[in-house]
């Protein structure tokens, strides 16, 4: 219930993009040109929803009935998933046309994902959570299918469908056993009960599926298998999401819960499982991502990688460790849209050109692409000073401090790894002639969005310490 | 006589693993998904099996949610299975296989 004005307002960017989605249905059924606009408008929406919640950052509060968080990191997390989204939408506009699928729904299907994402981040309570993830994964499924005349985009979203609504029930069931043991789904009280109930067999049974479906949607080592079908087979700029606004979303829940966890004094308890997921999640990524000759495919094994680094994080379990899986998430999710924006830029007709061989000679040709390509590769890799290193080296820190140092050394073996297949990519572009000609169509919608990220993963480089101050004093 | 808990537990955690083994095993996409849902049905019986033992209404007010997302999973799940029905005339997801599985 909204008492008054003031939970109204904090409520701002979860009801614009509510709001949202009901006008672009209305704009999509009745209004004439609506292929030209209906874009636009909901980029108007995405910028409108993640400004406010910059602006009401320190409007700290929970709502209807205890069910909702706003303010602090959960508005921070509105940001990643909103601009992250407005990048995307930028991103599909001439992409879809390049298809033949420029699909109105595709639009409404990405504010509806968004909302998803909004509510998992400032859940309360499982039901929340609950709600968030399928919306967010209903909309994925449609998403990943968007190209519906195409085969590889119908196995992919089939294929998603499938592994996501299994891992659903696994999260259900998980959910089901820890509402039986605690009486309750709110996410104060089960962090209240923790300790009592540590020992209980349901309970940490329930804790384990719940978190065993969240391990699917990010993409970490044993439930990694559908990352690199999925990328490869749905449309380029449906992967970017996928692998940056969904995986945000994820860990935002799950910080929720193992944070109020942490709070309650169970921060270890899940650490050792935590360290050997992570392990195995960093060294399979990056070593498989060697192998890969398809672009969206090694982005796919990296993408996993990199959930390895966040878990490291979360093995801390300390409050270092949030605050460096916060940053790197917002920085992860702009250099990766970079990348994948520019893969869509180059990526012709048919998927013509997304063989790595294609970079070679990029930067003779189009400089400007290759030289952002090489930034977002940087970033990737974790060189400084982009935005990359300094979420590792947060993240790291975080795990020496809570004396796991042996991880971090194994993080930073790993992050060496894919140095290199970061790295031949830019090497291709610069050093090597170009094998085959193509023609790179002139899209600056595209060429906007990818600028813009590569932008934002500057500043997250250049003032580093600033926005983990801000993180860290929410936490 | 009131039947225990532990009755209904043991009977939802057997639909659960049934579920598991009809995803692992079986090979026809819309029997997978007949499979899952079975998995989502065995997380609602436990759900009301300990909301009528605790006398907590929360339990029963999931099992609206869990059903109402059931509904909208299957309309997407059936939607795409129509889909790549249509280009490829297979249901087997053995078939389903230009990407690297």
């Amino acid at each position: 219930m909204i008492n008054n004005a003031q939970e109204f307002y904090n409520a701002l960017p979860i009801l614009i993009i509510g709001t949202g989605i009901l006008i672009s249905l209305l704009i999509e059924i009745y209004a004439e040109k609506r292929k030209i606009f209906q874009p636009w408008i909901s980029i108007i929406i995405f910028i409108a929803a993640g400004s406010y919640a910059l602006l009401s950052i320190e409007q700290k509060s929970t709502l209807f009935m205890n069910m909702l968080a706003t303010g602090g990191n959960v508005n921070v997390f509105y940001f990643i998933f909103t601009f992250g989204a407005a990048v995307v939408t930028l991103l599909s506009i001439n992409y879809l046309k390049k298809y033949g699928a420029n699909y109105g729904e595709f639009y409404i299907l990405v504010q509806l994902s968004v909302l998803g994402m909004m509510l998992m981040a400032g859940a309360k309570d499982l039901i929340v959570i609950f709600l968030g993830l399928e919306l967010m994964s209903v909309s994925f499924y449609a998403l990943a299918g968007i190209n519906r005349k195409r085969l590889k985009s119908n196995e992919a979203s089939l294929k998603y469908f499938l592994l996501g609504a299994f891992t659903t029930g696994f999260t259900v069931y998980g959910i089901a056993l820890i509402y039986g043991t605690v009486g309750s789904t709110s996410i104060d009280l089960i962090a209240e009960k923790f300790i009592e109930l540590s020992n209980n067999f349901l309970f940490i049974t329930g804790l384990l599926l719940f978190f065993i479906g969240f391990s699917f949607k990010i993409a970490a080592f044993p439930f990694h298998m559908w990352v690199p079908d999925v990328y490869q087979g749905s449309s380029t700029t449906v992967a970017g999401l996928f692998s940056t606004g969904g995986k945000a979303a994820a860990f935002s829940a799950i910080l929720i819960t193992l944070g109020a966890l942490f709070t309650a004094g169970g921060a270890h308890t899940f650490t050792p499982y935590l360290a050997v997921l992570a392990v195995l999640s960093m060294l399979y990524g990056s070593i498989v991502a060697i192998a890969q000759s398809d672009i969206k495919r090694m982005l796919a094994y990296s993408s996993i990688a990199h959930a390895g680094y966040l878990i490291i994080g979360l093995a801390a379990g300390n409050y270092q460790g949030i605050a460096g899986i916060i940053f790197y998430l917002a920085a992860y999710t702009f250099m990766n849209l970079g990348a994948f924006g520019i893969v869509s830029l180059i990526e012709g007709e048919e998927e013509a050109n997304l063989d790595i061989k294609s970079y070679a000679g990029l930067a003779a040709k189009y400089p400007m692409l290759a030289a952002l390509l090489s930034i977002c590769m940087f970033a990737l890799a974790g060189l400084p000073p982009l935005a990359g290193f300094f979420g590792k080296y947060y993240i790291f820190i975080a795990a020496i401090k809570a004396d796991l140092t042996w991880l971090a050394i194994v993080g930073v073996f790993s992050s060496a790894i894919s140095v290199y297949f970061y790295l031949r990519i830019v090497v291709l572009m610069y050093f090597k002639e170009s094998e085959k000609d193509f023609v790179v169509a002139h899209n600056s919608t595209g060429l906007l969005a990818v600028i813009i990220s590569v932008l934002l993963v500057i500043v997250f480089g250049v003032a580093p310490g600033t926005i983990i101050n801000l993180i860290s004093s929410f936490l | 006589m009131q039947i225990p808990i532990e009755y209904y537990l043991i009977l939802s955690a057997f639909m659960f693993i049934m579920g598991i083994v009809g995803v692992l095993t079986r090979r026809n996409a819309i029997i997978v998904f007949m499979s899952i849902e079975l998995m989502l049905n065995s997380a609602n019986l436990t759900f009301v099996a300990f909301a009528s033992y605790m006398g907590n209404t929360i339990g029963q007010l999931f099992v609206f949610f869990v059903m109402a997302v059931a509904a909208a999973e299957a309309a997407i799940g059936l939607a795409i299975i129509l889909a790549l029905f249509r280009n490829k005339m297979t249901l087997n997801i053995d078939e389903v296989n230009i990407l690297k599985w």
